[in-house]
């Protein structure tokens, strides 16, 4: 009995080790939305604003138009990698978007935009998460590529970047025009 | 034709590595004094041509050789020399050279100072060491060789990230290193010994020393890493409970417990199967931490470029080793003697509770890390864990940790007397009482979280001094006594008094930013004021300059108090064209009592530059916390029972009959 004990160490490494695995095996990068919620239509949501000046998001808000959510933080490193990015994207007028201030403090996320520059169209508040939950938000930042239907077309997990932008989301922006004119 | 030169060094390392991983093992079981005597010159031979590899790495980067991949990647013809040289290490297939070299390195250092160490076991050592370096060298060439050319060259390279051209993380990463790979060694130890099917006390004292080292190293490169962090990326927070972060903070909490764990071992010849465990988990940890920055299994700013080969690679590296040494630890283990029995209450019991403690800490981390992970490939539902959780399940493991860390020194090995400990308890008593009234009175109309933080530090502190000032019999014999005492006392308990009370003053810094941090943001033109925390700071200028490769924006912020001057501050807004990023450089005015930390946003002339302003009390603590208690690791390792390796065991037990009963 007392011998057993000496194999749990072994036992606990072996599973934790197949979870390492299969995440590789399955060749699945956590970068990629899973197939299950492309061409799905955005999960409900009404969240309230973050700003005295701009209205918070509702489902209704994200319908009509091509458009990115961006999920972001004030507490988050990499989202300030990417801001930079998003504010040269509002700049250019690409595409609207919209954010989602996930899990975060009021203040502390109005001295972000006041301090980086606000790209956002609207932002809402996701303060227990819940919004990040049913969107499948891995962690922040996040950004959707969202169609005139509502419906979710590309998903980028971590900071976006010109080359990112350029090669994985600017040909889905295109496509999705071409479709809506032709 | 250097690179080349390097590209064949580390195949060289490999064949090297291979002869080192079978012939002295071989020897060992055949008791062939020259098939062990293979280990020495071949450990030292091996660390050389890793050496020349990453010299010849290092030279393709300073002389910004740009047909090689590696270096047209993350190098960049204008970047300073010293990010020309720290670039080497800041992309995957450079800081696995790294790895390898430190891996080496300490297989040398062995091989070197390892004179007194028996000669099979120092045989089994290297050669368990050297299989290590085996599979890391296969890896490397197999999947991330940093030799391959590029044909043509690019007239330019793509530059180095800029978050990482900086003094701060230019030495982060080998010092993590040193500590991450310094726990191969007390793996190699307890594999090693497992295969000789002993343990004593006398192998606690040999691991002892390199689990310090490491340790030490380690402890140092999470400071490094938390200090960057806290003025780089320019928003006065120090630590995030980031995966990666987690990753290294993990094998440190493993790595402590093994610390104290090995004395008990030392000492009292007890705990040996739990130290063994220990030794390998930890080391577990570390490649745990290689492996999840490397396969993109987790998402963190500090990922490496990601690619499945690599992950799985790593991963079958991890499996190999650390299954393997389970394995053996399965088989081995219950056959080992029991050894030195103990009273719950005593100093074992105490040490035990000590480690129980930071498994529990470990396993929170842990937890808390890989539970998205475990979740998604189970249910396939995505979450991610952010800081309250760390905040809600790690502090309170940590709170009868500190309690105990007062206690545990004071109470004698085998049987202690817990009355006669607490009754020597009245100054942390005291001190923990004194420092909450005082704190209570400062802020008397605020959560009182910060008031028990501050009363656990008070205790902590009174608690370690109080030990120390008995065990020299200060104010109880005569002064010179006392020194004399003093002198005599083995700097291994100088190490232990200075690690616990750096610890204590580490937690008044982080509980006082965490509790009293206080913030502005405004949007200043030249000439423009605002006060913050008594300090009263105001934009003079920004001017518009050019770096060596980036533009640079730097504003000059007067801080005054009470109307006096105090000094000027100049908080940088940077930008690198080649990667097409921006970076914040933070200027920090310090006191010993607190930071009033500037960062610079953006702005123009006629709108108006943000400037954010923090004023953190007791941060500048937090940094000094961690140096004290690295600093009680370096005097510990210079310990002379420590530098000589172990003594004979006869003279040992004479020690600990004469009462010099040392610790960590």
């Amino acid at each position: 009995m007392r011998k057993l004990i000496y194999l749990g160490p072994l036992l606990f490494f072996i599973i934790t080790a197949v979870y390492f695995a299969l995440p590789i095996l399955k060749g699945k990068d956590p970068r990629i939305l899973p197939s299950a919620m492309i061409e799905k239509n955005i999960p409900d949501l009404n969240l309230p604003p973050l700003l005295e000046t701009k209205p918070g998001i509702d489902k209704q808000a994200l319908m009509g138009e091509i458009q990115l959510v961006n999920f972001f933080s004030s507490w988050c490193g990499p989202c300030r990698t990417e801001h930079d990015f998003l504010m040269r994207i509002n700049k250019s007028e690409i595409i609207p978007i919209y954010g989602i201030n996930y899990k975060d403090k009021q203040n502390a996320a109005k001295a972000w935009l006041l301090d980086l520059g606000d790209p956002y169209e609207r932002i809402g508040r996701d303060i227990d998460g819940r919004t990040a939950i049913d969107w499948g938000v891995y962690g922040v930042p996040e950004t959707y590529l969202i169609d005139k239907h509502g419906r979710i077309q590309y998903r980028h997990v971590g900071p976006l970047s010109e080359s990112i932008f350029k090669e994985k989301i600017s040909p889905v922006i295109k496509a999705l025009r071409k479709q809506t004119n032709g | 034709m250097i690179a080349e030169l390097g590209h064949y060094a580390l195949v060289l390392a490999l064949l090297i590595a291979l002869v080192q991983t079978t012939v002295p093992l071989y020897g060992a079981a055949r008791n062939d004094f020259s098939l062990m005597g293979v280990a020495q010159p071949a450990a030292t031979a091996q660390f050389i041509a890793i050496a020349i590899a990453f010299g010849a790495l290092t030279h393709a980067y300073v002389t910004s050789d740009f047909s090689v991949i590696n270096v047209a990647e993350n190098s960049h013809s204008l970047k300073p020399l010293l990010y020309k040289i720290s670039g080497v290490w800041g992309n995957h297939e450079g800081s696995m050279i790294l790895w390898v070299l430190i891996l080496a390195l300490f297989g040398f250092a062995v091989a070197q100072f390892g004179i007194h160490l028996p000669p099979t076991l120092k045989a089994r050592v290297l050669s368990v060491q050297a299989s290590i370096g085996v599979a890391f060298l296969g890896f490397i060439l197999l999947t991330s060789n940093p030799f391959l050319r590029l044909d043509p060259a690019p007239i330019d390279g793509r530059d180095l990230n800029p978050l990482l051209q900086d003094p701060g993380l230019a030495f982060h990463p080998p010092m993590l290193y040193l500590g991450y790979v310094g726990f191969s060694m007390a793996f190699s130890f307890a594999v090693a010994a497992l295969i000789e099917g002993r343990v004593d006390p006398a192998w606690a004292r040999w691991v002892r020393p390199w689990t310090l080292a490491a340790w030490i190293a380690l402890t140092a490169g999470i400071t490094l890493g938390s200090w960057w962090a806290y003025y780089e990326l320019g928003w006065g927070g120090w630590w995030y409970w980031d995966p990666v972060e987690n990753a290294s903070f993990m094998p440190w909490l493993s790595g402590t417990a093994l610390l104290h764990s090995a004395v008990v071992v030392e000492k009292r010849d007890a705990l040996k199967s739990w130290t063994i465990l220990l030794a390998i988990l930890t080391f577990a940890l570390s490649l745990m931490g290689t492996f999840l920055v490397r396969s993109g299994v987790l998402t963190s700013v500090h990922a490496f470029a990601v690619d499945p080969e690599r992950g799985l690679y790593i991963l079958a590296i991890l499996v190999l080793f650390v299954g393997g040494a389970l394995i053996m630890f399965a088989l081995r283990a219950p056959s080992m003697k029991l050894g030195g029995l103990f009273q719950p209450i005593s100093r074992e019991g105490g040490l035990v509770m000590n480690n129980l403690l930071l498994s529990v800490a470990t396993a929170t981390v842990f937890i808390g890390t890989l539970y998205p992970l475990f979740l998604d490939a189970t249910t396939g539902q995505k979450v991610s864990v952010g800081p309250p959780f760390f905040n809600a399940t790690f502090v309170p493991v940590m709170i009868p940790l500190v309690l105990l860390m007062a206690i545990g020194p004071m109470l004698a090995w085998k049987r202690g007397d817990l009355s006669a400990a607490m009754s020597r308890l009245w100054f942390a008593v005291a001190l923990s009482f004194g420092i909450s009234i005082f704190v209570f009175w400062l802020h008397s109309n605020e959560p009182l979280t910060p008031v028990i933080g501050f009363a656990l530090a008070g205790w902590l502190a009174g608690g370690t001094l109080k030990e120390f000032a008995d065990r020299i019999g200060l104010f109880r014999d005569r002064l010179s006594r006392s020194l004399s005492k003093a002198r005599r006392l083995p700097r291994s308990a100088y190490g232990m008094t200075l690690a616990h009370l750096g610890l204590s003053i580490f937690i008044c810094g982080a509980v006082a930013d965490s509790a009293w941090r206080t913030e502005v943001v405004i949007n200043a033109k030249e000439r423009d004021k605002t006060s913050i925390a008594g300090f009263e700071a105001q934009l003079e200028s920004v001017n518009r300059l050019e770096g060596p490769n980036y533009h640079l924006e730097r504003a000059t912020v007067v801080i005054r108090k009470n109307g006096e001057y105090v000094t000027r501050v100049f908080p940088e807004r940077r930008f690198y064209p080649v990667q097409q990023m921006p970076t914040t450089e933070a200027a920090i005015y310090t006191t010993l009592l607190a930071d009033v930390y500037v960062s610079l946003g953006e702005g123009s002339k006629d709108q108006g530059w943000t400037l954010r302003l923090w004023y953190n009390p007791l941060i500048p603590w937090i940094w000094a916390g961690c140096l004290i208690m690295v600093l009680g690791g370096l005097i510990s390792l210079s310990d002379r029972r420590l530098r000589i390796g172990a003594p004979f065991k006869r003279a040992h037990k004479k020690v600990q009959e004469n009462g010099l009963l040392e610790n960590a």
